[in-house]
C-alpha cells in the first residue's frame, strides 16, 4: 500500500520536473531566438532538412487520406443524394483538423526522431560539452534553428498537405463518383473560410514548437551511450505524439466553445 | 593559477570526488594519473565549469567556476583550450570548421586568415592537408589530434588534456608530447593533463598527481613519483597487478 502510493508520488514529481524542464526549455528557446546573432545558414539548411525533405511523405499521406474521406463519405452520401457535399466534407475536415494534425504527426515521426537522435549522439558523444567548452550556447547553437525551420516549415507543409488532401478528394469525387469537375470545385472553395485555415495553422505553429521541444529535450538529456539515444528517440516521438493530439483536442474545443469557431 | 578546493561530487551515492584540493601554478604542467574511472575526466570538467561539484570550489586568477553561468563563463572559457577523451569532433562539420570553430564562432578573422590559422594548427599535429575530411573518415588517433588543433586553435591561456596520447600510436604519441612540451614552453600555457601513459607523464610534467578513490594520494616532481615509497603509486607507476589497488577500487 505504502510503496504503491510512494510510487504513484514518484512518478507525480518525475511528471513535474519532466514538464518543468521542457517549459524551461521552451522559454529559453524562444528567447534566445531574438538575441543576436542571427545566422541564416543553419537555419536554412535545417528548413530544407525539415521542410523541403519532408514534402514525399506528405503528400502520400494528405492525398490518400483525401482519397479515404472522399470514398468513406460517399457511402453515406449517395444514400442522401447529397454526394456534392462530399466536397465541403473534405475540405473542411482537412482544413481545420486532418492536414495539421496528420502532418504534424508526420513530422513528429521523421523529423523529430531524427532531431532527438541526433542531439542524443552528440549528447553521448561529449560533442555538446564540446560546445559549451568553446564557449558557444548549446541552445543558441543547435536547439534555435530546429526552431525556428519547424515553426516556420510545419504551417507551410500543412498548407501543402491541405491542398494534397483536397486534390486526392477530387479525383475520387470527379473521376469515381462522377461529380462534375466544376461544381466539386464550387463545393470545395465555396463553404471554406478564412478562420477555418487560420485554425488549422494555429494549431500546427503548436505542434511545430510541441515538436522540437520535445525532440530537443529528450535529445539533450540522454544518458549511457548507444541505448539511451534509442530510447530517448522513441520518447521523443511518443511524447510528442500524445501531446499533439492532446493539443489538438484542447485547441479544437477552444476555438468551438470560445470562440464559437 | 587554479585553485581546487575541498571540491567533492557524487553520483546519486557514488563518491567521486571526495574533498580534492590542488593547486596549479601559472605556467606549469601538471599531470593527473590514475586508474580508469577514478574521476580523472569529472574533475576536468568542473575545472571548466561543466559539471557543478556538491560542495567545494574551483577558483581560476581570483574567480569561483562553480558560481559563475552565462556570458561571464564564456568569457573565461575563451581562454581554455579543452581536449576530450573521445575527441568529440562535431560530426556535421569537416575538419577545418572544427578547428576553427571558435574563430568562426568567436572572432571576427575574414575566411582567408582562418584557413591560415587552421593549416598551421593542422600542421603542428601533424595532419597538413585534411581540412576537407570529415571526422567520420579519421582514424581514433586522427581525431585525438583534430582534437588537439582545436583546443590550441585559440592560444589559450589553459589546456586541458583528457588522455592526449591515449589511441595514437607510440610515435605519434611521442610527437604529442613534444607538442604539449613546446605550447608550454613558447606560450608559457598552464596545462592540465590526464593520462595513465606514465612515458608520457614523466616527459610533459612538472608536476605528477594520483587521484586514488576520490582524493589526490600524492603529488611531487617525476623524479619525486619514480622514486617514490607511497604503495599505491608504486604500484600504478609499475603496473603490477598485486598490491594495495585491488580491483573493486
Ligand atoms: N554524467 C555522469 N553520470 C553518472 N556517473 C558518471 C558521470 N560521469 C562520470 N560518472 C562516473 O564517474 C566515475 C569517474 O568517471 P571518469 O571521470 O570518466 O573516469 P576517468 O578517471 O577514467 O576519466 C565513473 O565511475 C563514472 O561512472
Ligand atoms: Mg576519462
Amino acid at each position: 500500500m505504502n510503496g504503491w502510493i510512494s510510487q504513484l508520488g514518484e512518478r507525480f514529481i518525475g511528471f513535474l520536473r519532466y514538464s518543468g524542464g521542457v517549459t524551461v526549455l521552451m522559454v529559453r528557446t524562444v528567447f534566445s531566438s531574438f538575441v543576436p546573432p542571427f545566422k541564416r545558414k543553419p537555419v536554412l539548411e535545417q528548413m530544407v532538412k525539415i521542410g523541403i525533405d519532408s514534402l514525399p511523405i506528405v503528400f502520400l499521406t494528405c492525398l490518400f487520406t483525401g482519397m479515404v474521406l472522399a470514398l468513406q463519405s460517399a457511402y453515406q452520401m449517395q444514400k442522401m443524394e447529397a454526394k456534392l457535399y462530399i466536397a465541403s466534407l473534405v475540405a473542411l475536415s482537412l482544413t481545420r483538423e486532418l492536414g495539421p494534425v496528420l502532418t504534424a504527426l508526420v513530422v513528429a515521426g521523421r523529423v523529430g526522431a531524427s532531431i532527438a537522435a541526433e542531439l542524443g549522439t552528440m549528447k553521448v558523444t561529449e560533442q555538446i560539452d564540446a560546445l559549451e567548452t568553446l564557449a558557444s550556447n548549446p541552445i543558441k547553437y543547435l536547439v534555435v534553428p530546429r526552431f525556428i525551420a519547424l515553426f516556420f516549415m510545419l504551417p507551410l507543409l500543412t498548407i501543402y498537405g491541405d491542398i494534397v488532401g483536397i486534390v486526392g478528394g477530387y479525383m475520387i469525387g470527379v473521376w469515381r463518383l462522377n461529380i462534375l469537375s466544376n461544381l466539386y470545385w464550387d463545393m470545395t472553395w465555396n463553404p471554406l473560410k478564412i478562420k477555418d485555415i487560420a485554425t488549422g495553422l494555429i494549431k500546427s505553429f503548436a505542434f511545430a514548437v510541441i515538436i522540437c521541444i520535445i525532440a530537443c529535450y529528450e535529445g539533450m538529456r540522454v544518458e549511457g551511450g548507444a541505448e539511451g539515444v534509442g530510447s530517448a528517440t522513441t520518447k521523443a516521438v511518443v511524447i510528442s505524439f500524445i501531446l499533439i493530439i492532446a493539443a489538438d483536442c484542447l485547441f479544437t474545443a477552444l476555438f468551438y466553445f470560445g470562440f464559437s469557431f | 593559477m587554479i585553485e581546487l578546493i575541498n571540491l567533492c561530487k557524487a553520483f546519486d551515492d557514488h563518491v567521486v570526488l571526495d574533498n580534492v584540493n590542488l593547486t596549479i601554478r601559472d605556467g606549469e604542467t601538471i599531470v593527473i594519473i590514475g586508474r580508469s574511472g577514478t574521476g580523472k575526466s569529472v574533475m576536468l570538467k568542473h575545472i571548466i565549469g561543466l559539471m557543478k561539484p556538491d560542495s567545494g570550489q574551483v577558483i581560476i586568477d581570483g574567480q569561483d567556476v562553480t558560481r559563475l553561468g552565462g556570458k561571464e563563463l564564456n568569457d573565461l572559457r575563451l581562454k581554455f583550450g579543452m581536449l576530450f577523451q573521445g575527441a568529440a569532433l562535431f560530426d556535421s562539420l569537416n575538419v577545418r570548421d572544427n578547428v576553427a570553430f571558435s574563430l568562426i564562432e568567436h572572432t571576427k578573422m575574414d575566411d582567408a586568415t582562418i584557413d591560415k590559422r587552421v593549416a598551421e594548427c593542422l600542421e603542428l599535429v601533424g595532419l597538413k592537408g585534411i581540412e576537407n575530411l570529415r571526422p567520420s573518415e579519421l582514424s581514433g588517433g586522427m581525431r585525438k589530434r583534430v582534437g588537439l588543433a582545436r583546443a590550441i586553435c585559440m592560444d589559450p591561456k589553459i589546456i586541458l588534456y583528457d588522455e592526449p596520447t591515449t589511441g595514437v600510436d607510440p610515435i605519434m604519441a611521442d610527437a604529442v608530447n613534444d607538442l604539449i612540451k613546446d605550447l608550454q614552453s613558447k606560450l608559457r600555457t598552464t596545462a592540465i593533463a590526464v593520462t595513465h601513459d606514465m612515458t608520457s607523464a614523466y616527459k610533459i610534467a612538472d608536476r605528477i598527481a594520483m587521484l586514488y578513490k576520490g582524493k589526490i594520494v600524492e603529488i611531487g616532481t617525476p623524479e619525486e613519483i619514480k622514486n617514490t615509497s607511497n604503495p599505491l603509486v608504486k604500484q600504478f607507476i609499475t603496473g603490477a597487478a598485486t598490491g594495495p589497488i585491488t580491483e573493486d577500487s
